[in-house]
């Protein structure tokens, strides 16, 4: 039980390459919609795709003992376009996003494949998870819950009582990360929260174990999470750009939610590319 | 009915490993003991962070488990309410949560501590089911029921300590969903649910007393709420009186006099409710019912046997 199941190698280059093909991917889907909060999801893109491809174990069936909860529900854009290249999402699916046709909104909806829990109101995530994490330790079993959870969100109160419960019950199979990019839709958190900051010691001093990392860069996320003792619930401060990959999207609060219009859509593919190289 | 409460969580824990409670501060008195200490990595206590008793329920109940949430009504309901419509009614978990001490019970705790508008509250949030037994031998089946189902979340309303049965000779047996009738007459009904049973059984000893022939109801299950069987009830009788310890919006009385419209039903009709005001006044349980209308005194002269 909470064993960490350590992965020797984890191809970092392929996960950036991964990584451009979901923000293209989700750049396309844009220009179906009028909002689909592009920027949160480019903010956590890395962290996602390292706890599904790097993190969590995958049988030949394609089903894990492990679960992925995105407690940012406005950034599932990311979760969907993975579920997507993994077939547990069609791309029917990703077309009729938000379409009366369709079954994918703008949070995660529980009933949806690939989808283990509704989200979308910040501060529920993580009492979510600790209630799963006592499950599978009430049926001794060695499943790791995955969350993400956004800065903004960890202004709620109801976080601070999971963070409390967490490492009080001493659920070691937690795995959390904050997407930190410093954005929420009024401005920029160190400037509205100042004493919000150090982030990663008030976690700390409610027990867990903690580490900080550049959010975009796949290695050093992998890293900090698979060296993790096991002993402690986990929570990765990670440092984040708002809109990440797009300059004009980067750290602009108008792209918490608008969708590109057809010349900004141009430019982002272009910078996008740039990535890459 | 908080001691029948355990007593039959404690025995459906035993049965079922997948039963959790995740209470907040508050725990049932007695055989809860037994369950803590046989159970304990079942017993969960979050301290007073209901917002995170409910999540941690949901989180349970995701992974297919049957946790019940407990404390105080007012703090089970309302003070994690997003939790209990968002965690547990939109994804419709088999999730108990636990209002104990509901109604104005607790008379000398004030009015952050009185739930008078709990029904009409989890009622109006979809998926969510509401049974509030009348007595310990009701709570018992109630509870039973309630960590079997898996239908989606309960806000089971129960009582304190100390509550007789009223129950024991009654002709139906408790089912979910369906009137039950205590006792069965012809001229007067009384329909009502929770501990305020009482004043429903008093009430009709009283008409008893001047010969007529009384249908006493415990309307247990007050959501979904049994349709049929309160246009029945209208149908049957020439008197029909609602007693209920809730505000006149949203409980059983306005959802009779609803039924009653909507099958012309032609019998004399009074309700009892609390009224849609605060209490700042402290005394006894029977204290506070009757600032508010609700003794034999007012309601035998309301219902014509004054």
């Amino acid at each position: 039980m909470n064993k960490v199941v350590r992965l020797n190698s984890f191809d970092v280059k392929a996960a950036n390459t991964r990584c451009l093909r979901y923000r293209r991917r989700i750049l396309d889907i844009s220009q179906q919609v009028g909002a689909l909060h592009i920027g949160s999801a480019y903010s956590c893109t890395e962290i996602v795709d390292c706890m599904y491809h790097g993190l969590m174990r995958r049988g030949l069936d394609g089903t894990s003992p492990d679960t992925f909860l995105m407690s940012k529900g406005h950034g599932c854009m990311i979760q969907y376009v993975i579920l997507e290249e993994h077939g547990v999402l069609g791309r029917q699916d990703l077309d009729r996003y938000c379409k009366p046709d369709g079954r994918l909104g703008v949070h995660p909806d529980y009933g949806n494949p690939g989808i283990e829990a509704s989200t979308g109101s910040l501060g529920h995530g993580l009492s979510m998870t600790v209630g799963m994490a006592l499950a599978e330790r009430g049926r001794k079993t060695d499943g790791i819950i995955y969350v993400v959870l956004s800065d903004g969100e960890v202004q709620e109160g109801s976080t601070w009582e999971a963070v409390m419960m967490a490492s009080s019950l001493g659920c070691s199979n937690i795995v959390a990360a904050v997407d930190n990019n410093d954005f929420q839709s009024l401005g920029r958190t160190s400037e509205t929260h100042p004493s919000f900051y150090p982030l990663a010691e008030k976690f700390a001093a409610f027990g867990w174990e903690t580490a900080e990392t550049d959010g975009h860069d796949s290695a050093a996320i992998f890293a900090a999470i698979s060296s993790r003792s096991g002993r402690k619930p986990f929570m990765l401060c990670a440092k984040t750009t708002k809109g990440k990959g797009v300059s004009y999207m980067e750290n602009v609060p108008i792209w918490h939610y608008r969708s590109p219009n057809k010349q900004e859509y141009q430019q982002a593919t272009v910078e996008l590319e740039r990535m890459a190289v | 009915m908080r001691n029948t409460f355990s007593e039959a969580l404690y025995q459906a824990a035993s049965a079922n490993p997948d039963v959790y409670i995740v209470v907040a501060d508050i725990s049932p008195v007695g055989s809860m003991e037994k369950f803590s200490k046989q159970y304990p990595e079942r017993f969960i206590n979050v301290g007073v962070a209901e917002q995170s008793m409910i999540g941690i329920c949901a989180g349970l109940a995701l992974k297919g488990c049957q946790p019940f949430a407990y404390t105080i009504a007012t703090f089970a309901l309302y003070r994690p309410f997003e939790m209990v419509r968002d965690d547990l009614c939109y994804q419709n978990l088999p999730v108990t949560v636990v209002g104990m001490g509901a109604g104005i019970i607790y008379s000398t705790l004030g009015g952050t501590h009185h739930t008078q508008e709990d029904i009409a509250i989890a009622g109006a949030i979809p998926n969510m089911q509401i049974i509030a037994p009348c007595d310990p031998a009701e709570c018992t089946q109630a509870t039973r029921y309630c960590a079997a189902q898996k239908k989606g979340p309960i806000y089971l309303r129960i009582g304190k300590a100390g509550e007789p049965n009223y129950t024991d000779k009654a002709i139906d047996p408790w089912v979910f969903g369906k009137l039950r009738y205590i006792k069965r007459g012809s001229d007067v009904c009384i329909l009502s649910y929770g501990v305020i049973m009482q004043k429903a059984m008093q009430l009709a000893a009283r008409f008893e007393a001047t010969g007529k022939s009384v249908s006493v109801v415990s309307c247990h299950t007050l959501k979904p709420l049994d349709i049929d069987g309160i246009a029945d009830a209208l149908a049957r009788h020439k008197h029909v009186v609602v007693i209920e310890e809730h505000a006149p919006q949203g409980g059983l009385a306005p959802r009779t006099k609803q039924i009653a419209w909507d099958t012309r039903a032609m019998c004399r009709l009074d309700t009892f409710t609390l009224q849609d005001a605060f209490i700042h006044n402290y005394g006894s349980h029977d204290d506070l019912l009757s600032a508010h209308g609700i003794d034999m005194a007012q309601m035998s002269q309301r219902v014509g046997l004054a």
